[in-house]
């Protein structure tokens, strides 16, 4: 188990002039001992670059990279004792289910007995005990990616374990099943674990913290409570929720917060900076609200979406398109109606220049 | 050939036909030939009596064929037990990427496109004593090297000859192998502290399996029959040192002027090539079937 | 991987190369010295480097004759087999059908045999249908070994496309051939080069069949080059050059499909 310390950046060409040749823009990044973090973005963003850094099959172009205070820019992923699970099943065919998951410790020279019983107990923790001394070879993919998540938990003395995308292959329902695994393997053996994903569901249900990237950038790290609440970036506002945070141009001076014609007062104890900033509300607390209220808009429907948990519902104001999340029980009305909603409220974020304005 | 959930379909004779027909005609026609001159005693054009299968009592009986059938044999085995490990080691040496690979792969399979009676014709030069590199090289080593008046020294140069001019087909095979393992395989293993020697056990030797198979049913096969090479570099001599099966059936073909015999040995040579092929392309189907179940996951 | 395991496998690699590249140096050097110089004293390098060898081969025709012939039904045989492989080899890929596994095994073995089997019947045969001492006679006979082998190559291509490709070209409403030509073919682009490389490379390199079948107009470099024997003794120096006349294509169809190769090797059988 071992915090790791990231003060780096990456690029993939030599002599990189403007920040389009980073792979990884300079940052820097603590993970604690035992904790589980995903690293969360779209494809591009940079998040299998910070893993093989990490892991050691990458060496950074700049800065270092720390296991318990200990310099391991340089050192290989053996040297660092980490594990990495892949997208794809890694398995060796030739050998039993047993003998695949006890690889790393013979290769490592434990004793036959250790071996037994620590594959055991990973096999136990993965349901895997059944097929123990049958040959790999021929096995559904996820019994096979198992195994190789298998594998990279065997060894008791590992640093941190890697996943890179692991249940990208697996059917949805495993998928599920395999995740509540994950959690419970983490509680019980308390391991630092780092997982990449492109599924913002998969991440903020697995991780403790999440970490946002794009395009070479580490936006916000933090719980997935704070990233739902108070994303500290418009992207993150915009990635996380289904649907994303909405976003309005605002003007604030003296007076308050100008949206289009209406004047809405700022939420209580908050001090805005003046100018043009971005107003930004999540469509789950957009909520209906009596006509006039302060703090309201009134907004035009465009459309209304059952979708039987809730209800979506698209509305237009001064040429913006917003959505709101409504109850399932919640008022129905037709397209063309104006209803009002909470625009304005100590839920809201606000945004200068793409950046969270506290 | 894969046999996954493929779709009956008789109309697909018609898109084998054309092969079908350029075979036959290189294929059925001479072989029925064959079999009609091999139960035949042809005296003179005109005058044939057929003799069922005398010939090939007399053929089986006649010890110059075991002779030749014993050196095939011999080098053939030596053939596989030098090409097939080197052809191996070839392939783990050659680059994987970048403008490298592109330079040794070039290099390497050059002795591959050299027509066969070239290839006799460099060693030929190349071992001779007066003129050659590695033949002068020898006798200066103290080394009384002589390639057409030596059996032995005649059969190593035969062996180095093929060694040179057909590891690359091992060689490039194994590489075809190894290219089709994702590199995630190698990170894995150098995850999991694997040795070098683990590696190659367990990801790199399964992955090659089956192309070393066809890597052997072709050395086996073609070496069975190699003619030009050793025909222009000893002539299979001195004496019949190096006349293998091929050279064998020629002589009597073409030289000697022996049809019936001749064709009748044809056919057993062709029936022992069947034969071995038969026994090696069913290990192959094997292996690939083995191969295309893992792949589906 | 450490340094030291990088070191073994490069001088392993630089010593293979060495040792196959020394015999074609060999044949390089002589090529460029008189036979009086190759008789007369042992050198690693020309003393008087002379291109009068490849003058020779160059301007004499019964010798860059020779190439031609052979530049000749090798194309024609390429060409044929391929042609005749792609269709054959989709239906081995895609359908079953009766006696299909037989039919591909026999094919097969058709590679397998032994040419000087088939010497005395093929040259009975070619004499009878007047096809003696041409091109299409050497072309025609090769395909006794290329075809089988251009559809085993093929074939293993080919599997490598998943059907759905074809499913969808004919919900789209292609036609057979245009699908085939114009959707299929380019996807298996690597295969027929490797298939095509194959080819020339066996056909090219063939002795005993090439010679048998001509004697004159169509008569091949590599006969030619068994007829270098005069009252002098065996000419050398040109007999050196043509070889390294004759490897010079090899080298050159090999440096043009190498992308192909090493890509087909990545995708699918050799």
């Amino acid at each position: 188990m071992a915090r790791i310390d990231l003060d780096l950046a990456h690029a993939y060409k030599h002599g990189p002039t403007h920040d389009g040749d980073f792979a990884l823009l300079p940052l820097k990044m603590t993970f604690e001992d035992g904790g589980a973090y995903a690293l969360l973005g779209p494809s591009g963003c940079g998040k299998t670059t910070m893993l093989n850094i990490m892991s050691g099959l990458l060496a950074p172009s700049q800065g270092t990279v720390h296991f318990d205070g200990r310099d391991v820019t340089r050192t290989t992923p053996q040297q660092r004792n980490i594990a990495q699970v892949f997208q794809f099943p890694v398995i060796y065919d030739s050998m039993t289910v047993a003998e695949n998951l006890g690889f790393p410790l013979r290769n490592r020279r434990f004793s036959k007995e250790v071996i037994r019983k620590r594959v055991g107990d990973i096999a136990e923790m993965l349901e895997l005990s059944a097929i123990l001394q049958q040959k790999a070879a021929g096995l559904t993919v996820d019994a096979r990616q198992k195994i190789s998540l298998g594998r990279g938990l065997v060894r008791p003395d590992v640093s941190a374990v890697l996943f890179d995308e692991p249940l990208t292959v697996i059917d949805p329902l495993l998928k599920w099943q395999l995740r509540r695994k994950l959690k419970q393997i983490h509680r019980e053996l308390k391991l630092t674990l780092i997982y990449v994903t492109h599924d913002q569901v998969e991440a903020l249900t697995f991780a403790d913290q999440v970490l946002v990237m794009t395009r070479g950038r580490s936006v916000q790290l933090g719980a997935p409570e704070a990233l739902f609440e108070r994303p500290s970036h418009t992207f993150v506002g915009h990635f996380i929720g289904s649907p994303g945070m909405n976003f309005l141009p605002v003007q604030v001076d003296g007076s308050g917060i100008h949206l289009g014609e209406m004047c809405l007062a700022a939420p209580p104890g908050r001090v805005l900076p003046h100018g043009a900033l971005k107003l930004g509300i999540r469509p789950e607390y957009l909520g209906l609200v009596a006509a006039h209220t302060p703090g309201a808009v009134a907004m035009t429907v465009s459309r209304v979406h059952d979708v039987g948990t809730h209800i979506l519902l698209s509305v237009g104001f001064a040429g913006h398109a917003l959505k709101a999340r409504l109850d399932a029980d919640a008022v129905v009305n037709a397209p063309g109606d104006t209803v009002w909603l909470q625009v304005v409220s100590e839920h809201s974020c606000f945004y200068k220049d793409e950046e969270l304005v506290p | 050939m894969s046999t996954l959930n493929k779709p009956v379909n008789q109309r697909a004779w018609l898109l084998v036909l054309p092969v079908l027909i350029c075979v036959a005609f290189s294929a059925i026609l001479p072989l029925m030939t064959v079999v009609n001159y091999s139960v035949q005693d042809i005296i003179s054009p005109d005058r044939r009596v057929f003799v069922g299968t005398e010939w090939f009592a007399a053929i089986m009986r006649d010890p110059e064929l075991h002779g030749a059938l014993g050196r095939q044999l011999i080098f053939s085995l030596a053939v596989l037990a030098v090409e097939l490990p080197l052809g191996i080691l070839l392939a783990l040496a050659m680059p994987a990427h970048g403008w490298k690979s592109s330079v040794v792969l070039v290099l390497v399979s050059l002795s591959l496109l050299i027509p066969w009676n070239v290839v006799g014709t460099i060693w030929q030069i190349f071992a001779r004593s007066d003129i050659g590199l590695m033949g002068a090289f020898l006798q200066w080593m103290g080394i009384d090297y002589s390639y057409t008046g030596n059996a032995v020294h005649a059969w190593f140069t035969v062996l180095l000859m093929d060694v040179w001019h057909w590891t690359p087909l091992v060689g490039l095979l194994a590489y075809a192998g190894l290219r089709s393992i994702p590199d995630a395989f190698y990170q894995a293993a150098a995850i999991d502290s694997a040795s070098k020697f683990a590696v190659f056990r367990y990801i790199q030797l399964p992955k090659m399996r089956a192309v070393l198979m066809i890597a052997v049913l072709l050395r086996f096969m073609d070496s069975f029959m190699i003619y030009t090479e050793p025909f222009v570099l000893t002539g299979g001599g001195p004496g019949n040192a190096t006349t293998f099966l091929s050279q064998f059936l020629t002589q009597k073909a073409v030289g000697q002027f022996d049809l019936g015999p001749a064709a009748a040995f044809s056919l057993i040579y062709f029936l022992i090539i069947l034969l071995l092929c038969f026994i090696l392309y069913n290990g192959m189907q094997r292996v690939g079937t083995q191969e295309v179940a893992v792949a589906r996951d | 991987m450490t340094k030291i395991k990088v070191q073994k496998r490069s001088i392993f690699l630089l010593a293979y190369l060495v040792f196959a590249m020394l015999p074609i140096y060999w044949m390089v050097n002589m090529s460029f010295k008189t036979n009086s110089e190759i008789l007369a004293s042992f050198t690693l390098l020309p003393q008087n480097f002379t291109w009068g060898n490849y003058q020779t081969i160059l301007t004499d025709p019964s010798w860059y004759s020779g190439y031609i012939n052979s530049l000749i039904y090798v194309g024609i045989n390429t060409v044929i087999s391929i042609t005749v492989a792609l269709p054959a080899a989709y239906a081995f890929s895609r359908f079953s059908f009766l006696g299909d596994k037989h039919l591909f095994f026999w094919l097969l073995t058709n590679r397998m045999t032994p040419p000087a089997v088939f010497l005395l019947p093929f040259f009975q045969l070619y004499t009878t249908v007047g096809l003696m001492d041409t091109h299409l006679a050497v072309a025609l006979a090769h395909l006794l070994f290329n075809v089988p082998l251009a559809v085993w190559i093929l074939e293993g291509f080919m599997n490598g496309i998943p059907r759905e490709i074809d499913e969808t070209a004919a919900i789209d409403g292609f036609s057979f051939p245009r699908f085939f030509l114009t959707v299929f073919l380019p996807l298996i682009k690597a295969g027929v080069g490797v298939a095509a490389f194959f080819c020339f490379m066996f056909s090219w390199v063939e002795l005993l069949l090439a010679r048998t079948l001509t004697s004159v107009n169509a008569k091949p470099i590599v006969a030619t080059m068994t007829r270098t024997v005069s009252a002098s003794g065996m000419d050398w120096a040109t007999l050196a050059a043509a070889g390294v006349l004759t490897t010079l294509p090899g080298a050159i169809v090999i440096y043009f499909v190498r992308n192909y190769i090493a890509k087909g090797f990545a995708m699918g059988r050799v």
